[in-house]
């Protein structure tokens, strides 16, 4: 499948590249390949990987890919994958100016994913990663059929979304309650086992390498039960509700380890979910910038513009990342490079004084790099924002009037979607609350013995919109499958907490009373 | 390929073969076009895995464009939480309505239709599908033309960007050019009835309007000259243009001979079924008034109705207060006609399979 770039296209990504580099963005080495529109569709569907472990969900959204394709509803132009080196996919089919201007977008990315905090924990050898998880479900399918490991999947995959993208930040936390447990061993008189000397291993081999119960832990069957009735119960409300039940769930080694590959996929996607509208913003300002400045030929100019004003437009109900992207940055960068921000400035009611507000001191001509305040400011920007903190801390009144957004609701009467109106405050908390959490509902562990029966007990923290009931109510059976106990979730709906059950045989749903047991942990 | 096994497997779980255990989870999910200015979702099948996920996160959002506060927002998604998947650019093309009725028909396999009897008069139509050098001014295409020409300056390095001109030579420009087809010309009306009694609420016209889209979009991927009427009944029956039909709510009972009626009469003075392709859809919840009525409607049907025309659609939608009866009694009384068609819509989802039951043969 690979094919090598042709050479013109070679030449044109290394000058592209110096000039980016020239501008100040930093990434790893980059690969480009080029792909016919259906090994898009396949590479897309993988998620941008060659290959992925065999399930049916890829070839279902590479048949909704190649039917957007073929029906000329749409096509993709480029797929970078956050690995170092950077890989880079180009149509083939893509005219040559079309081409410049993706690989512009790729280092772009590139340099997202190198330098963003939030991609900071990620696996940069995620190519191999990937090929070794391919590698490990195909031997349980050959070990233990295709059934069987297929439905295991669909039953992880159901939970796939209960992972803490910020545990990975808090490592500390984890090895305080670690030393704790090691300190409470050694009360209890027992030999200190040697977590500190953990052999180095690859993930995949580490079970193994390093087992969980250690020969020395285990010396009597009695004792072993008290450790894991005291690991089932979590100190504080859990949000890796994966990694629970990754450590407490009675689950075969192979599934225990398929599992696993699942939440280590999890986690390895969330930053990109994070980072959709400063990510696209970014390249797309960087693309905007290269091409305008250094790559474009006359003759290319119209396709261009037509090309990228494309990728730029917006439809009333819908908001496009990359537009939003690109000039909520263009937008930081003008009030940095005048001076537009602080307690003086926020305090002016001026119109006219705020509109020429340090018009004076805007550089003029050609910025390169980091040669501007503004330049500096959106560099920082991409260093440590995500979409939330992006848009909460930038978004102001007269962008929000400049990009006309409004907030639209779902009128009853007519059944007809209708604005509702253009208030600034409104509209940031809708645009903050479909990007936190990926607009899902938060879900913890909040007891793995409820009941002192070993059921686990999950709870959702409600904000203002209930859960989806029927689908909550399939996602139990799917957890039950996992827990193999009973399990529930307490949610609020209508204004009423209420538990929802599932006990192998039926769901049930109660109000949560007095009557009702307590979980181990509440939220405060 | 790679994916192919995936794919492979997919598609048995779709039809059924393996892994029944995740038909319950199949969904129309869909594609999203453009036509005109509203965008059409296209279905594809879709498996849908369960999560916990809020329950009506799409009731609002934030868009941006020009607009009034109470203006409708032209529907499309609303500002998705981004995919998982990095990078991928998609953008989106329109699509003409031959081209969703084709999609249509492709994914849900449906036949062409047969033009019934002598009804098909040969005609020549023009079809602009080319471009040429020479033609009429009325025909030059513009933004070509344009294009060429602001190509051409910019090459000569007349153009001015801060004063920007264009100005065509005659090398510039472009016409359309066309091809003459020849196509079987076949008239084909449609007659839309809905119940609008006080047990049709919003939902129900909401699915009817989805149900008719497609419809229409089908019928007239199939025939050049369409009419569409369409009628309204509750105890009686009245014609009503095409934005009446879809708003219209009134209260009282049922009595749908009373549309049967009226569509007789339509035929009668306007149709005549010689000449005419003629399909007939009914929508209602199923709640006729009274029994003797029903008997009433099965007499009509099968006297006055069915021997003249193409298809009887019967759709029934799903609602809270009525009893659905009409459906049953269509079956009992009129078994094994050829060209009744009978079909059950509860939610969204089942459109498409209704599609395919009126369509499937081929009528």
């Amino acid at each position: 499948m690979r094919r090598v770039l042709p050479k013109i296209l070679a030449e044109y990504a290394e000058s592209i590249a110096e000039y980016a580099r020239l501008e100040g963005l930093d990434f790893y080495p980059t690969i480009f390949e080029m792909l016919e529109s259906d090994e898009m569709s396949q590479v897309a569907a993988y998620g941008g990987f060659p290959q992925r472990y065999p399930h049916w969900r890829f070839g279902m959204e590479y048949d909704r890919l190649r039917k957007q394709h073929t029906y000329g509803l749409g096509k993709i132009y480029e797929m970078v994958i956050n690995n170092d080196p950077c890989y880079a996919y180009l149509l083939r089919d893509n005219a040559l100016v079309d081409q410049k201007t993706v690989i512009a977008h790729v280092y772009g990315h590139c340099d997202f994913f190198k330098n963003n905090l939030w991609f900071a924990h990620t696996n940069r050898q995620m190519m191999d990663e990937m090929a070794n998880h391919a590698t490990r479900v195909r031997r349980y399918i050959s070990r233990h059929g295709l059934d069987p490991v297929e439905e295991f999947i669909d039953t992880c995959l159901s939970v796939e979304n209960l992972i803490d993208p910020h545990s990975v930040f808090m490592q500390r936390r984890e090895s305080r309650s670690a030393t704790k447990q090691r300190a409470q061993k050694r009360e209890r008189g027992e030999k200190e086992s040697f977590d500190g000397g953990k052999y180095p291993a690859k993930s995949y081999m580490d079970r193994y390498i390093n087992p969980r119960v250690r020969p020395e832990a285990a010396d009597t069957d009695q004792e072993q039960e008290v450790e894991l009735k005291h690991l089932s119960i979590p100190t504080h409300p859990m949000r890796d509700v994966l990694l629970f039940i990754l450590e407490n769930a009675p689950l075969k080694d192979w599934e225990a380890d398929v599992l696993s590959i699942i939440r280590n996929e999890a986690y390895y996607f969330a930053p990109q979910g994070q980072t959709k509208i400063l990510n696209e913003g970014w390249a797309s300002y960087w693309h905007s910038t290269i091409m305008t400045r250094y790559c474009l030929q006359a003759e290319e100019l119209i396709t261009y513009c037509d090309h990228h004003s494309g990728t730029l437009a917006t439809s009333p109900g819908r908001l496009n990342p990359y537009k939003l992207g690109i000039e909520l940055l263009r937008d930081v960068e003008k009030r940095w490079n005048t001076g537009r921000y602080g307690p003086e400035y926020d305090a002016c009611d001026d119109m006219e004084t705020r509109r020429n507000w340090g018009k004076s001191k805007a550089p003029m001509g050609r910025v390169v790099g980091k040669g501007s305040p503004g330049r500096e400011k959106i560099y920082q920007v991409r260093s440590i924002y995500n979409d939330v903190t992006f848009l909460d801390e930038f978004l102001t009144p007269e962008f929000v009037e400049e990009q006309k957004l409004f907030h639209y609701r779902y009128d009853p009467a007519t059944g007809r979607m209708v604005v509702v109106n253009r208030d600034f405050d409104r509209i940031k908390q809708q645009m903050l609350f479909m990007l936190t959490n990926h607009a899902q509902p938060y879900i913890y562990v909040l007891d793995g013995n409820y009941r002192n029966r070993g059921e686990l007990y999950l709870g959702h923290r409600h904000g203002y919109i209930d859960l989806d009931i029927k689908y909550a109510k399939e996602t139990l059976k799917a957890l039950y499958r996992l827990w193999r106990r009973p399990v529930h979730i307490e949610t609020v709906i209508d204004d009423d907490p209420i538990l929802f059950s599932f006990d192998g045989e039926q769901s049930t749903q109660q109000t949560i009373d007095e009557a009702t047991p307590a979980p181990a942990n509440s939220f405060a | 390929m790679k994916i192919a096994k995936d794919h492979q497997r997919f598609r048995q779980i779709v039809k059924g073969k393996i892994r029944k255990d995740l038909r319950k989870f199949l969904s129309q999910g869909e594609l999203l076009g453009r036509e005109g200015k509203r965008s059409i979702s296209i279905p594809v099948r879709n498996i849908d895995t369960p999560r916990f996920r809020y329950g009506d996160n799409s009731d609002s959002g934030v868009g941006s464009g020009d607009g009034q506060p109470g203006d409708e927002v032209g529907t499309g998604e609303g500002m998705g939480p981004g995919g998982t998947q990095e990078g991928q650019h998609i953008l989106e093309v329109e699509v003409g309505l031959d081209e969703l009725a084709d999609i249509l028909g492709e994914e849900l396999q449906l036949p062409r239709i047969q033009p019934r009897g002598r009804k098909n008069i040969t005609s020549e139509r023009d079809r602009y599908t080319g471009i040429r050098q020479s033609g009429p001014e009325s025909l030059r295409h513009f933004k070509r033309t344009f294009r060429r020409a602001l190509r051409r300056q910019i090459m000569s390095g007349v153009y001015d960007p801060s004063r920007p001109r264009i100005i065509f030579e005659r090398g510039d420009k472009v016409y359309r050019s066309w091809k003459t087809v020849l196509s079987p010309q076949s008239n084909a009306v449609i007659i839309y009835m809905m119940d609008v009694s006080g047990s049709m609420g919003s939902e129900q016209k909401e699915l009817v309007r989805l149900e008719a889209f497609w419809i229409d979009a089908w019928l007239r991927r199939n025939y050049q000259g369409i009419e569409s009427r369409y009628i309204v009944h509750d105890v009686r029956a009245g014609e009503v243009d095409r934005e009446t039909f879809f708003r219209l709510r009134e209260d009282g009972g049922t009595r749908i001979s009373s549309a049967f009626r009226l569509a007789k009469d339509l035929l009668e003075t306007s149709y005549d079924a010689s000449e005419w392709n003629v399909y007939l859809f009914h929508f209602s919840d199923g709640d006729n008034s009274s029994e003797s009525d029903s008997r009433e409607c099965c007499r009509m049907l099968s006297e006055d109705l069915l021997p003249q025309i193409n298809l009887f659609g019967y759709c029934q939608v799903a609602s809270a207060y009525g009893s659905g009866n009409f459906i049953n009694v269509l079956h009992e009384n009129l078994p094994d006609i050829d060209n009744l068609i009978t079909s059950r819509v509860n939610t969204k989802d089942d459109i498409y399979d209704s599609i395919k039951t009126f369509f499937v043969s081929g009528q």
